[in-house]
């Protein structure tokens, strides 16, 4: 029997339950609101994101699995080409291209053509320090991380503060072999 | 099938031909050891305690794989027997067959291993098991009251299972 072969990401795009984008802008904009109205703190903020980004991460990772067939990835690059063009196509409807490889290829940025959690979008001089979009970092690194992959992710650019693009960066700490979880003598 | 809203999971279920249950026994591990889910259909013997039983099954799963990657006469690197492996590297085995039961394997690269042990005589079940883990999707991960990592207890899930299991070959 042949191997599966992995789908691309415009056709499992086509083919999931999509919901109106305006819906989706507007809900995560209310999401980010309501956060700063409770914790005010802009740090806080980011870092709340970040952890329902990871909380998202950990479960959206089977779902990506099982609707795209890819089999394990090689290497990080191929990891990051597919996170890219076949991940955020069929989460987000937007591809990603990968550049800013460094010499080891553990550290790579990932920059988006369109970004639709920030339609309409205008950060106050209140909120400078926001990463608006940190739920998407903590969402990559909540994924890799249940495929044994401890990595780190941080916004490079951000065109709400002024940046030309949307870099994420994203850098591979260490991969995580699984171990025999049971001692021997149990 | 409706009741995934419509989009296409593939593969789609096969078209149920015998009546009865196909399948034996069923067990979804975690990458951590955790048995999230046993199913059990037609067991006529049971030996051990289900803690047992289900430490028994993954550790026999778990040296299975290695043993597979040490042997593997295609692939060029292969560390010691035992050395721990990333889910999916190296080769890993779908299935063993005895003169009582077939056992079918698939593991995902999120170290979600999903066990099916059937008569000896059913057909390769990979695309079955991949139909499974779908299932785990739709009604397990995606149900926000469920935590990750603990045995799942969802009626809809375990109903839907059955079903399915029902057509199989």
């Amino acid at each position: 029997m042949a191997p599966a072969v992995p789908r691309s990401g415009d056709a499992i795009f086509a083919n999931v339950e999509r919901v109106n984008a305006e819906l989706f802008t507007l809900t995560y904009g209310a999401i980010v609101r309501q956060l700063l109205t409770d914790l005010e703190e802009v740090d806080e903020v980011n870092k709340q994101l970040d952890q329902m980004g990871y909380n998202i991460g950990i479960r959206l990772i089977d779902e990506f699995l099982a609707k795209s067939n890819v089999t394990r990835c090689v290497d990080f690059r191929e990891t990051a080409e597919v996170i890219a063009k076949v991940g955020f196509k069929m989460f987000l409807g937007v591809t990603a291209s990968v550049t800013n490889w460094d010499t080891e290829g553990t550290c790579c940025s990932l920059i988006l053509d369109d970004n639709p959690l920030v339609d309409f979008v205008e950060l106050p001089d209140t909120c400078q320090g926001l990463y608006y979009c940190n739920i998407l970092s903590g969402v990559v690194r909540g994924a890799l991380e249940m495929v044994s992959m401890k990595t780190e992710v941080t916004w490079v650019r951000d065109m709400l503060r002024g940046d030309d693009a949307f870099e994420l960066q994203v850098k591979l700490l260490k991969q995580v072999p699984e171990e025999y979880p049971y001692k021997d003598d149990e | 099938m409706q009741f995934f809203g419509g989009s296409e999971i593939s593969p789609s279920p096969p078209v149920p031909t015998a009546s009865g249950n196909n399948a034996h026994m069923m067990y979804i591990f975690n990458r951590n050891g955790v048995c999230l889910l046993y199913r059990e259909w037609n067991r006529p013997l049971r030996t051990l305690d289900s803690n047992q039983d289900h430490k028994l099954m993954f550790g026999l799963l778990f040296s299975l794989k290695s043993l597979t990657a040490k042997m593997d006469p295609s692939s060029t690197e292969k560390g010691n027997l035992g050395v721990p492996q990333l889910p999916g590297q190296g080769c890993s085995f779908h299935s063993f067959r005895t003169n009582t039961y077939k056992l079918s394997f698939m593991e995902s690269p999120s170290g979600i291993k999903i066990i099916l042990v059937t008569h000896p005589n059913a057909s390769d079940l990979k695309e079955s098991l991949k139909y499974i883990y779908n299932l785990y999707v739709e009604y397990v991960v995606k149900n926000p009251l469920y935590t990750p990592g603990t045995p799942i207890r969802s009626e809809l899930f375990n109903t839907t299972l059955d079903q399915y299991v029902r057509g199989l070959g």
